[in-house]
């Protein structure tokens, strides 16, 4: 086998409101947005990776309704995982992420297992953390 | 449906907790926690402990319980310097609590094996070696 990832899902619960987030904070570039019916499909990209689709997904449309009500109010309790982005610079990016207003939940430490590392949550609540290595 | 008023709350619950999370050395008491929350102190316990299985004074000590074994494995601190530094102010009462939640007391869990923290991510260990009371 040779894999690569290619997609991956967070649960949002208002995607424009993630889109404020992951495009105009965190400055991903949006990789799609259509809609088909109801059904809207947005996926974010790194500019680093435009190959990995980070799908932003509003559990409401589609076939995981019967389950969105357990699902978003899991990811508003800060329960869910989220994502880590690797870094050249995480002092500066936590700053201008600081400064856009988003929820911190750590601020820029050194860890002793040799990163260094910050983390915020989404609009939504799930866990977004930038690391650096050294 | 769950209403977008009470993602919102959950939201506020949240950002009381990450204050818990981010603030636990400082002496931190309901009140103040219910003003993040913008909630009067009694409204945010019921609903913190609905929401979060806990009351908030329990949540400030089991993170700062597990923010102390974090130190104590570190072994190169004294279980007062750790006491003081996770905002405990009675070594006798930090040490009750710290046996109630661990199973041990302060010393003997410095003094025991903790090879396998240096493999787990600081930011994986700090949820899954909070004490639950639950």
């Amino acid at each position: 086998m040779d894999l690569t990832l290619s997609h991956t899902f967070l649960n949002v619960h208002d995607i424009d409101l993630a889109l404020a987030f992951y495009r105009d904070v965190l400055e991903l570039d949006v990789h799609t947005d259509v809609t088909m019916d109801d059904f809207r499909w947005v996926t974010v990209s790194p500019r680093s990776q435009p190959d990995l689709e980070i799908g932003l997904m509003n559990p409401y449309m589609g076939p995981g309704a019967p389950d969105a009500d357990a699902v978003l109010t899991l990811t508003a309790k800060g329960s869910m995982n989220g994502l880590i982005f690797a870094t050249p610079d995480v002092d500066a990016d936590f700053e201008k992420i600081r400064a856009a207003g988003a929820e911190v939940l750590q601020e820029p430490i050194t860890q002793p297992y040799g990163v260094r590392d910050c983390a915020f949550r989404d609009p939504s609540g799930n866990m977004i953390r930038l690391s650096q290595s050294s | 449906m769950t209403t977008q008023a009470e993602l919102v709350e959950i939201a506020h619950l949240r950002r009381a907790r990450n204050l818990i999370d981010t603030q636990f050395a400082e002496p931190l008491d309901v009140p103040a926690l219910a003003r993040a929350a913008f909630m009067s102190p009694s409204h945010f316990s019921r609903r913190f402990r609905a929401i979060y299985g806990e009351t908030p004074y329990g949540y400030l000590m089991t993170r700062r319980i597990e923010r102390a074994k974090a130190l104590l494995r570190r072994g190169d601190l004294s279980v007062t310097e750790v006491c003081v530094a996770v905002g405990c102010t009675s070594l006798g009462s930090f040490s009750t609590r710290f046996t109630q939640l661990v199973g041990a007391s302060p010393s003997a869990y410095r003094g025991q094996d903790h090879a396998a923290a240096a493999y787990v991510p600081g930011c994986v260990a700090r949820y899954g070696t909070r004490p639950s009371r639950v």
